[in-house]
C-alpha cells in the first residue's frame, strides 16, 4: 500500500533541527521524498507500524506534528502529479 | 507466499552503489541518480564495471539478496555469496537423489518434458497467429514432431537417450522458429540455427541475453529455496557450472525468453539498430537494445498467470521460485513426482 507521511518539526532549537534531519532519514528508508516534508512510502502493514514507531521515537509530540495518510488503490485514479518532480515507482522497472 | 520484489539493473558503466541507511544509492559521477529503499529489492543485476560499497556488499550477503555481475552480452561473470546457509537436510536429499540413477532420470525426464511441451506451445501459438498457410503448415508439422518426441521420453532408459531426444527436438524447434516472426521482421533477424559463444546473428544474440537473465533468476530461486544450484540432474556436474539452474532454465526458455524475444521483434520494439556487430562476426545487443530488453523482461515478470499445478495466480517472475519449491518437495519425498512448468 502507498502511504503519505508528512511532518512539521520545529526548527527553533538545534535539538529540533536534529530531529528534522533524523525524521527525514528514517522516511527515506521506507520511501522517497516527494516534497520538502512529504514522503511517499510503499510499505506493508508491518513496515508501516515500524516506520510509525521509529518516527514517534524521534519527534517531540509537544513541539512537532506527524501525519500519515493511506492512499487507496488504484493509484492511477487516486494520485495525480503535476510539475517538475516525477516520483519513481519502486515497483516498476528499475534500470540505471 | 513469497512476494516478487524488484530487481535493480545497473547498466551504466562505472556506477557506484552504496548503502545509505536502509536504502541503496546509485551514484553516477558523484551524483545520486537513484535512491531505493532496500525493502523493495531482492536482487541486483549489474553489467560490467559497477562497484558496490563494502557496507552494501555485507548487507546483501547478510540478507541473502542476490547480487550478480554480468558482462555486456549477459554472460555471467560473478556473484556475491554470503555464508553457506539454507537447509542442509534438503541439500543432502538433493545429493542423494543425484546419486540415485532412477531419481536423476525421473527429474531429467520431467524437466525435458516441460521444455519440449513449452517449445511446442510457442510453435502452436505461432501457427495460430500466422496468416501464411505455408508457415502455418510447417509450424503445425514441427509441433507434431516435437509432440512425438515428448511421447518417447518415458521410454528413454538413460540420460544419453534423453539428451539425444532433446537435441533432435531443439534442432527441429529452432529450424521452424523463424516462421513465428512477422515476415517484414525476418530480413532484420535472419536466423536459421542456434549458435552462441559468441552469437552470430541478432536473434541468437537476443535469446542468449534473455537466457542469461532468466538463468540468473533461476539460480537465485534455487538458492532462496535452499537447493544447491550446482548439482544438476539433466546437466552434468562441472566445476563452476550452475547445472541445476540450467536444468530449471529448460522449462522457461521457450515460454519466457523465446516468446519475449519474438514479441519484441514482431512489435518492432527491437530493430537492427539495437545490435552491434563485432570483429569476427559476433553480434551483441548495444546499450539501447539492452535497456529495451531488460525493461520488457521486467514487465513480463510482473504479469500474473495462473499456475497450472498450484492453481493460483502467480507473477511470471516467481515461476522459477515455484518450480524450485516443487523440486524441493519431490526431493524431500513429499510428492511422488516432480511436475515441470507447463505453459498454456
Amino acid at each position: 500500500m502507498l502511504i503519505l507521511v508528512s511532518y512539521d518539526v520545529s526548527t527553533e532549537t538545534s535539538e529540533g533541527r536534529r530531529r528534522l534531519r533524523r525524521v527525514a532519514k528514517v522516511c527515506l528508508n521506507y520511501g522517497q521524498r516527494v516534497q520538502k516534508s512529504v514522503f511517499e512510502c510503499k510499505v506493508n502493514l508491518a513496515q508501516m507500524e515500524t516506520l510509525k514507531a521509529e518516527l514517534l521515537d524521534i519527534i517531540d509530540e509537544a513541539e512537532d506534528s506527524l501525519r500519515f495518510y493511506r492512499i487507496t488503490e488504484p493509484l492511477s485514479k487516486n494520485l495525480m502529479e503535476f510539475g517538475k518532480f516525477k516520483a519513481v515507482d519502486f515497483e516498476d522497472t528499475l534500470i540505471v | 507466499m513469497t512476494i516478487l520484489r524488484n530487481t535493480l539493473y545497473v547498466t551504466t558503466p562505472d556506477a557506484y552503489l552504496r548503502l545509505e541507511g536502509e536504502t541503496v544509492c546509485v551514484m553516477i559521477e558523484d551524483e545520486k541518480r537513484l535512491q531505493v529503499p532496500l525493502h523493495h529489492l531482492s536482487a541486483f543485476v549489474l553489467f560490467d564495471h559497477v562497484m558496490l560499497s563494502p557496507a552494501l556488499l555485507g548487507r546483501c550477503a547478510q540478507d541473502g539478496r542476490s547480487v550478480v555481475w554480468l558482462n555486456r552480452s549477459g554472460k555471467f561473470s560473478a556473484r556475491l555469496e554470503g555464508p553457506v546457509s539454507g537447509n542442509i537436510l534438503l541439500r543432502q536429499a538433493q545429493f542423494r537423489a543425484a546419486e540415485d540413477g532412477a531419481q536423476t532420470l525421473s527429474i531429467a525426464r520431467a524437466v525435458l518434458a516441460g521444455k519440449l511441451r513449452n517449445s511446442r506451445q510457442v510453435l502452436m501459438r505461432g501457427a495460430r497467429e500466422t496468416d501464411d498457410a505455408g508457415d502455418k503448415e510447417v509450424l503445425v508439422r514441427t509441433a507434431k514432431l516435437i509432440g512425438n518426441q515428448v511421447r518417447k521420453l518415458p521410454l528413454a532408459g538413460d540420460l544419453d537417450t534423453l539428451r539425444g531426444l532433446e537435441g533432435d527436438s531443439a534442432r527441429l524447434y529452432f529450424e521452424s522458429l523463424p516462421r513465428v516472426m512477422k515476415p517484414q521482421a525476418r530480413a532484420d533477424f535472419p536466423f536459421d540455427n542456434r549458435n552462441r559463444r559468441p552469437p552470430r546473428d541478432r536473434f541468437n544474440a537476443l535469446i542468449s541475453f534473455l537466457y542469461a537473465l532468466v538463468l540468473s533468476d533461476c539460480r537465485a530461486a534455487l538458492e532462496t529455496v535452499g537447493l544447491d544450484p550446482q548439482l544438476g540432474f539433466l546437466h552434468a556436474v562441472r566445476p563452476g557450472r550452475p547445472a541445476l539452474a540450467l536444468d530449471l532454465l529448460e522449462e522457461f526458455r521457450a515460454p519466457v525468453a523465446d516468446r519475449l524475444a519474438l514479441t519484441l521483434i514482431n512489435r518492432g520494439q527491437l530493430s537492427a539498430g539495437d545490435f552491434d556487430e563485432r570483429e569476427g562476426g559476433a553480434v551483441l545487443l548495444n546499450d539501447k537494445g539492452r535497456k529495451t530488453v531488460i525493461a520488457a523482461y521486467q514487465t513480463r515478470k510482473q504479469e500474473e498467470i495462473t499456475h497450472p499445478v498450484l492453481k493460483q495466480s502467480v507473477p511470471v517472475g516467481l515461476l522459477p521460485h515455484g518450480q524450485a519449491r516443487l523440486l524441493a518437495r519431490y526431493l524431500r519425498q513429499d510428492v511422488a513426482h516432480y511436475v515441470p512448468y507447463l505453459h498454456r
